[in-house]
């Protein structure tokens, strides 16, 4: 351990408008974060409804470490490692599926949906093994909001609500948005890789910089309203909600439109079922204001991007090797809604999609220009002198400035600095 | 119609199509590919296995006919950065069998090796492909295309080309 080279000077690589590009690029670094970020903060795991029945489970990772998500029969949800007590091996080959128990098959040691170890082959071959001390591994502390299910590695350390903070709000916005409240994740996800560092997606998510040169292919093709959301006379917000957390805001723009559904690009009378819902749940004063403002467009810091219509799941591998996990969003209760969202999300994101193809090359051609060092100053001034803050205090600005990006490194360098 | 042709001579008119939509999704010649359509056409490239319902879980591809015009003209817009430049790609098509003939469609299959040559690197895309294709007055055309690649259900890279 004392052969480790001297712990970088964050404030020399971090300034509050620019950051070194070594940052996405230094091995050494990506290994820091694992330890001071991935294994210590709140990181998204999965949701809910991925796990509804007792026993079932689902393979997820934190960071690089695999995990599974284990509903128990008790129906409590577990996080647990997915490495054998006995030797290491990986207990659970399966990506999903529901079983009572998960069989090593090295040595055939047996472990419950919770996680106890229930049972070992040739038990006479150990003078009394205490199973209770065998247990797969699990992540400390797992808490839930609203059914989504994040982890952290840490024992102690801030509550889920404190780390989430005011983009809680923007979950709450989210379910509001299901007649029955709920958010279901039930389509599969496509996995989408990309040889660029995680922390190039972190960003890109709300920067509303990009989409009028990125994807000006597919808003000249398609038949899309999205981008004038992000022109140089947009009314949308940029936000930063403290601890990483970051929105592009688009309800300005679609309360100056006044009508519902015109987040989804569609109106009432193609979705009538769905909007007959949201009438009869909330009444039809809240309902109208629900389906005007839409869903968010948010980043929870590190891993879970809402892009209104689909959630991202970012998964580091190394330092310019990620995953983007990208799936439909349904809503509970609401068929014909959840068909639009699923073949518009088939159509936008994955590895042929028509907006992330082009955002996962940006990812990969700025991991390589990134290699030129010059400076090697990545510069995020922009929109600086205009900040402000919002009613609630949180910074906002213009919808192309880069009040995400700033608040992202804001956090990751008191995350660094605490290390 | 169909069933007047010799098996043999099925099979070449088959071929040769096959070869044929290959070669125009190699080269980039997009509107000539996106020619070979019918108006109910699906071209459709699962995910997480090959036989999941595409009306309920995602899809790497699932495009109906008005998506594909999309997807050609996005590719033609001169902005579709992921192709600029394009990606260097040279495909073969075999082990095709003719499964069957049904009306004035024909459905085939066929094993695909796609190599491509990009910024990124080099990359090798397996599949097994399904064929429906149609008799019209000017030949076959294609109604339904799908493509299991044999890793669709892991994490690939960005899959922006004709697959």
């Amino acid at each position: 351990m004392n052969m480790m080279p001297a712990a970088p000077v964050w404030g020399d690589m971090i300034r509050p408008d620019r950051v070194r590009g070594a940052l996405y690029r230094d091995p050494a670094i990506f290994e820091l974060e694992l330890e001071h970020i991935w294994y210590k903060t709140w990181v998204y795991v999965g949701h809910e409804s991925e796990i509804a029945n007792p026993h079932d489970f689902v393979l997820k990772s934190i960071g690089l470490q695999p995990i599974i998500m284990s509903r128990g029969g008790d129906g409590q949800v577990h996080l647990l490692l997915n490495r054998c007590t006995h030797r290491g091996n990986q207990v659970c080959p399966k990506e999903k599926g529901n079983s009572p128990m998960h069989t090593c098959p090295f040595h055939a040691w047996n472990f419950g949906s919770d996680g106890k170890l229930l049972g070992y082959a040739f038990p006479e071959g150990y003078d009394g093994l205490d199973k209770s001390k065998h247990g797969l591994g699990r992540v400390p502390r797992v808490a839930s909001y609203r059914g989504f299910v994040f982890g952290s590695f840490a024992a102690d350390g801030p509550s889920l609500e404190e780390h989430l903070g005011g983009a809680a709000e923007t979950i709450d916005r989210l379910c509001d948005n299901a007649p029955e409240g709920e958010i279901e994740i039930t389509a599969g996800f496509l996995k989408h890789r990309v040889k660029a560092n995680w922390k190039f997606i972190l960003e890109n998510e709300t920067d509303g910089y990009h989409p009028a040169f990125v994807h000006s292919s597919i808003f000249s093709v398609a038949d899309s309203a999205i981008g004038g959301l992000y022109g140089a006379k947009s009314t949308a917000l940029t936000r930063d909600y403290g601890n990483g957390h970051t929105e592009l805001d688009l309800r300005p723009e679609f309360r100056k439109r006044d009508q519902m559904l015109s987040w989804f690009g569609t109106t009432p009378d193609r979705l009538p079922d769905y909007v007959a819902k949201m009438n009869s749940a909330y009444g039809e004063e809240k309902a109208r204001k629900i389906m005007i403002d839409g869903t968010p467009h948010v980043m929870i810091f590190p891993n879970l991007f809402i892009a209104e219509i689909q959630i991202f799941v970012i998964q580091p591998l190394g330092v310019n090797d990620s995953v983007q996990h990208v799936t439909a969003l349904q809503f509970k209760g609401a068929p014909d809604l959840n068909r639009r969202m699923r073949q518009q999300t088939m159509g936008s994101v994955g590895p042929a999609g028509f907006l992330l193809a082009d955002d996962s090359e940006m990812y990969e051609r700025t991991q390589r220009g990134i290699q030129a060092h010059d400076t090697d100053w990545v510069f995020l001034g922009r929109g600086g002198h205009r900040e402000r803050r919002d009613a609630d205090g949180f910074i906002v600005s213009h919808a192309t400035d880069e009040v995400p990006s700033r608040g992202i490194w804001k956090h990751y360098r008191s995350l660094m600095e605490r290390a | 119609m169909i069933a007047t042709l010799a098996d043999s001579d099925l099979r070449h008119a088959v071929e040769q199509f096959l070869f044929r939509e290959a070669r125009l999704a190699d080269e980039h010649r997009y509107e000539e590919w996106e020619a070979l359509w019918t108006d109910d056409a699906i071209y459709w490239a699962p995910a997480n296995g090959d036989d999941i319902d595409p009306e309920k879980e995602m899809s790497i591809i699932y495009d109906n006919r008005s998506r594909i015009g999309v997807r050609v003209r996005q590719l033609l817009s001169g902005k579709r950065y992921t192709q600029d430049p394009r990606s260097g790609l040279r495909r073969i098509i075999g082990n095709i069998e003719v499964l069957g003939r049904e009306g004035d469609d024909v459905r085939v299959a066929a094993n695909a090796l796609v190599f491509e040559s990009s910024q990124r690197g080099e990359t090798v895309w397996a599949s097994r492909n399904e064929y429906t294709l149609r008799r019209t007055g000017e030949g076959f055309k294609l109604a339904r295309k799908k493509v299991a690649l044999v890793n669709n259900d892991r994490a690939l890279y960005t899959m922006s080309f004709i697959i």
